[in-house]
């Protein structure tokens, strides 16, 4: 008897497992992880070496991925709230990283494309930008919540003129930075090995977590996203909840932004953070939230986010052509998709449930 | 098979986790019979149905209809569709952009081209048989609810079904609608089609019925001749116990008004965007009262003027003889004001979230965006309420929209008596639930209104507002048209003044 509660018990836990949503970015990163310990565990040496400034610098893969995942984690925390409120995707975060970017360099700069010396601190060039970042999620989150236009179309419209802005912003000139310490925030701060990006991501995702914590944000953007009607009859401004929740992508955008600027200490207007919507966007999928917005997980964002950064990398390592790599990448994703699929995962726990009631009838029959 | 049965459900089992809904239930329609379902939310009817439909596949048992010897397997509602079996929900399936033949024929079409000309007569054909009055080139959304319902018949009807099922078809119809649906099921049944009927008020029972199916907590308690078995068996049946004398509850409700002190809400001149006249209201310390009138007289617009919950056009509005302004409905809660909502699944549930944050959730907003509950704060709150209320869910944790209507009513109410509000607005809180719960909520606004909250109870249902409301606004066509109190409180009276006309 007490074995049948015990097994029945550890059946509800694995059943629990199953059906949490984190379960889908884990096994998707496991699997990930054992095809790259077959084909070549060198995948995951990690070697500490110097860079030509004689700082050390721990590089590999696996560094690789947390320094470029570290980006689309920070956008995925934004991109989770805006599907989760609004039921849409923000497509125009490319382009509004790149408006971001460009901003950091004009204030950085000024009029001239490569002073000596920056014109501004860092910090009120990084400030600049989150307030123009804001104002952009602002726009569409104006077109979002007040006019009623689908997210994916209110966001098209800055998707296509975001890069020219950027460029406008410039006057089409492309300003360098020569100053040291800019470089630390998509590089590495003197004498810690590990990329800063990485670092940044951790203090958004417990900014975020605070916030969470301490405020309703997470209550209130699900219930106007599960039901708008009910929620404005119980006090909330849905339109407002879902206003906000673009803007805060606003931030999220303007520190990505600096990360990728800060890269390369200039800035190219048309390839900058390149399709990094797309990937935000499967992030957010992969984490297994629904797309249609409701209840969400950013913590299954934020690791949807790195598996992301993980496959793209792998495929590198395969040297897949650049050129090639969406489609490899697509491939991928369809598959974890599916299989994560809830329609998917009701059969498979169905046939599961067959073979263990057919096993326990042999064993009773036996 | 029973002689000119059309359809036998036996032994059907059906369980989902932690549940089983239904236990070895048998349930058998004969030709030409109208078929009442009946049980308290949760008793398994829904579920019984939905088997039958091939919305849910059983776990056990057989289904046989007329026409073939073996069992037959419904896995899809196409393949219940197959079988002759159509289904009439209380929301509309039908697609309301598309015209009324369109939605008749959509689905069927044999071939790749179609003769609309032909196919609108035909359907002229089927609905004037079928006496429903509508054009065929008319487009669905522009008919009344109860057309559109008709509509879907006429649609089944065509499909040559056998077995007719009408999933609480009446709830959202007026009387005249319901007795135009009455005369067509009784053309149906003329026809030799077997109406399954589920529905939660008794009278049409006894008015169109000729069994009774009874289940009670996923088992069969019985199938009785309608002449055989009395409403008071029927309910008791139905609970599985005596019932309460229900003339108990009224008690002296007027004993617990203040009347004294300035009334707790003093509206002047209200007006909203939802097409009513400018109406006065007041409400004291520990009075119930309601609006009544037909469906549409404007009772719902009424409350939810007072509330904030449409756009507002002016009026004044004085608590406890202060001014006050209340434009949206957050203003009406800081103000002591609670609203339970008339649409239960469109504006009151937030179906994915659990029992615990649909109940905290007005609170929560009330008490502000920076200052969220513990989670230890959140859930000593479900328990409470969830003991009080005797909310049946698996736990705190349950997402709302597993749980049975009455139910998630439940935990509604006690979304706003969480709130602790002064004033309690209760809009159709009865509606679509079971005998047992209408009887605990009539006592709880009761109880509620002893302890000097002021409720206003609305309910389709005059005797039900008889037995709480010490004073009934009465409405008709978006205007007030009386108040009854005292005396007055009486069906003949209510009639004669919602009908209008002089005695």
């Amino acid at each position: 008897m007490s074995t049948k509660a015990q097994k029945s018990s550890a059946l509800d836990i694995l059943k629990k497992i199953l059906s949490n949503q984190i379960f889908i970015p884990i096994s998707a990163l496991l699997i990930l992880t054992i095809v790259n310990l077959i084909v070549d565990p060198s995948f995951f040496e990690i070697s500490l070496g110097y860079s030509s400034d004689g700082n050390p610098v721990l590089s590999g893969y696996l560094m690789t991925i947390i320094d470029y995942g570290s980006e689309l984690a920070i956008l995925a925390i934004g991109m989770t709230l805006v599907t989760a409120a609004s039921g849409g995707q923000d497509i125009s975060v490319g382009a509004a990283i790149a408006i971001a970017g460009s901003v950091i360099l004009r204030v950085l700069c000024g009029t001239e494309t490569s002073p000596e010396t920056i014109q501004a601190p860092i910090i009120v060039a990084f400030l600049v930008s989150v307030l123009v970042a804001m104002a952009f999620g602002a726009f569409n989150g104006v077109l979002v919540a007040y006019f009623r236009i689908q997210p994916m179309v209110a966001t098209l419209i800055l998707f296509t003129a975001g890069r020219s802005i950027a460029a406008w912003i410039n006057n089409n000139q492309l300003p360098i930075v020569n100053d040291e310490t800019f470089t630390y925030f998509g590089g590495f701060i003197p004498g810690i090995p590990i990329p800063t990006p990485f670092f940044i991501a951790i203090a958004c995702i417990i900014v975020t977590a605070l916030v969470l914590k301490f405020t309703n944000l997470g209550l209130y953007v699900q219930s106007v996203g599960i039901n708008e009607q009910s929620s404005r009859l119980n006090g909330l401004n849905p339109k407002f909840i879902k206003f906000i929740t673009f803007v805060i992508l606003g931030i999220c955008v303007a520190v990505a932004g600096l990360i990728k600027v800060s890269r390369l200490s200039t800035i190219n207007y048309s390839v900058i953070a390149k399709d990094i919507e797309m990937d935000a966007i499967l992030a957010v999928a992969l984490g297994g939230n629904v797309l249609s917005g409701g209840k969400f997980s950013i913590t299954s964002s934020i690791l949807g986010a790195y598996v992301i950064q993980f496959l793209t990398t792998t495929l590198y390592k395969f040297e897949v052509q650049s050129a090639a790599l969406s489609a490899y990448k697509a491939i991928v994703v369809i598959i974890l998709v599916v299989i994560s699929a809830p329609v998917v995962r009701e059969k498979a726990s169905a046939i599961w449930k067959k073979l263990v009631n057919k096993k326990a009838a042999a064993k009773q029959a036996g | 098979m029973r002689e000119n049965a059309v359809l036998e459900m036996r032994n059907i089992c059906k369980s989902f986790p932690g549940v089983k809904a239904l236990q070895n239930v048998d349930f058998t329609l004969c030709e030409g019979e109208v078929h009442a379902l009946m049980g308290e939310n949760g008793a398994g009817k829904s579920t019984l149905i939905k088997v039958l439909t091939g919305v849910y596949t059983k776990d056990s048992g057989q289904v046989y209809i007329k026409g073939s010897d073996k069992a037959v397997n419904i896995k899809s509602p196409q393949d219940a569709q197959k079988s002759g079996i159509s289904t009439v929900y209380q929301e509309i399936t039908l697609c309301p952009n598309l015209t009324v033949a369109e939605n008749i024929y959509i689905g069927r079409e044999k071939g790749m081209l179609l003769n609309w000309k032909k196919r609108n007569a035909e359907a002229e054909k089927v609905l004037s048989s079928l006496g429903i009055n509508v054009k065929p080139t008319q487009q669905l959304a522009s008919c009344s609810i109860a057309v559109q319902q008709m509509v879907a018949i006429a649609r089944a009807v065509d499909m040559e079904c056998k077995v007719l099922i009408l999933d609480e078809p009446t709830s959202s119809l007026d009387e005249s609608e319901v007795a135009k649906l009455f005369t067509l099921m009784r053309q149906l049944k003329a026809r030799g089609v077997g109406i399954i009927f589920v529905t939660h008020f008794l009278d049409q029972v006894y008015e169109i019925c000729d069994k009774i199916t009874v289940l009670r907590d996923g088992t069969l308690v019985g199938e009785y001749e309608i002449s055989e078995l009395p409403r008071v068996q029927l309910v008791s049946k139905m609970l599985g116990k005596e019932l309460d004398d229900m003339s108990d509850i009224k008690g002296d409700s007027t004993a617990s008004i203040d009347m004294e002190s300035a009334p707790v809400f003093e509206g002047e001149g209200l007006v909203s965007d939802q097409g009513i006249k400018p109406f006065d209201f007041h409400i004291r310390k520990g009075e119930v009262n309601g609006f009544t009138g037909l469906l549409g007289s404007g009772r719902s617009e009424c409350v939810r003027t007072i509330f904030g919950a449409d756009r507002i056009l002016g009026g004044k509005v004085k608590m406890n003889g202060k001014s006050v302004k209340i434009t949206k409905p957050i203003d009406a809660m800081k103000n002591g004001i609670a609203y339970l909502s008339e649409d239960r699944k469109r504006d009151g549930i937030v179906g994915d979230l659990s029992v615990r944050e649909n109940i905290i959730l007005a609170l929560q907003v009330k008490k502000g965006f920076f200052k969220p509950f513990t989670k230890a704060q959140a859930n000593k709150f479900a328990e409470e309420y969830i003991k009080l209320l005797d909310i049946k869910t698996a736990s705190a944790n349950t997402p709302i929209k597993s749980l049975s209507g009455g139910n998630q009513q439940k935990v509604l109410i006690a979304r706003w008596l969480l709130t602790h509000p002064e004033y309690l607005i209760l809009d159709e809180p009865t509606r679509g639930i079971d005998v047992g719960t209408k009887i605990d909520i009539q006592k709880l606004v009761l109880k509620l209104a002893s302890e000097g909250m002021s409720v206003t109870f609305i309910s389709s249902e005059t005797d039900e507002m008889l037995r709480t409301c010490s004073r009934l606004v009465v409405m008709r066509d978006g205007k007030v048209v009386g108040e009854l109190s005292g005396e007055d409180l009486t069906q003949n009276k209510i009639m004669s003044t919602i009908a209008g006309g002089e005695e």
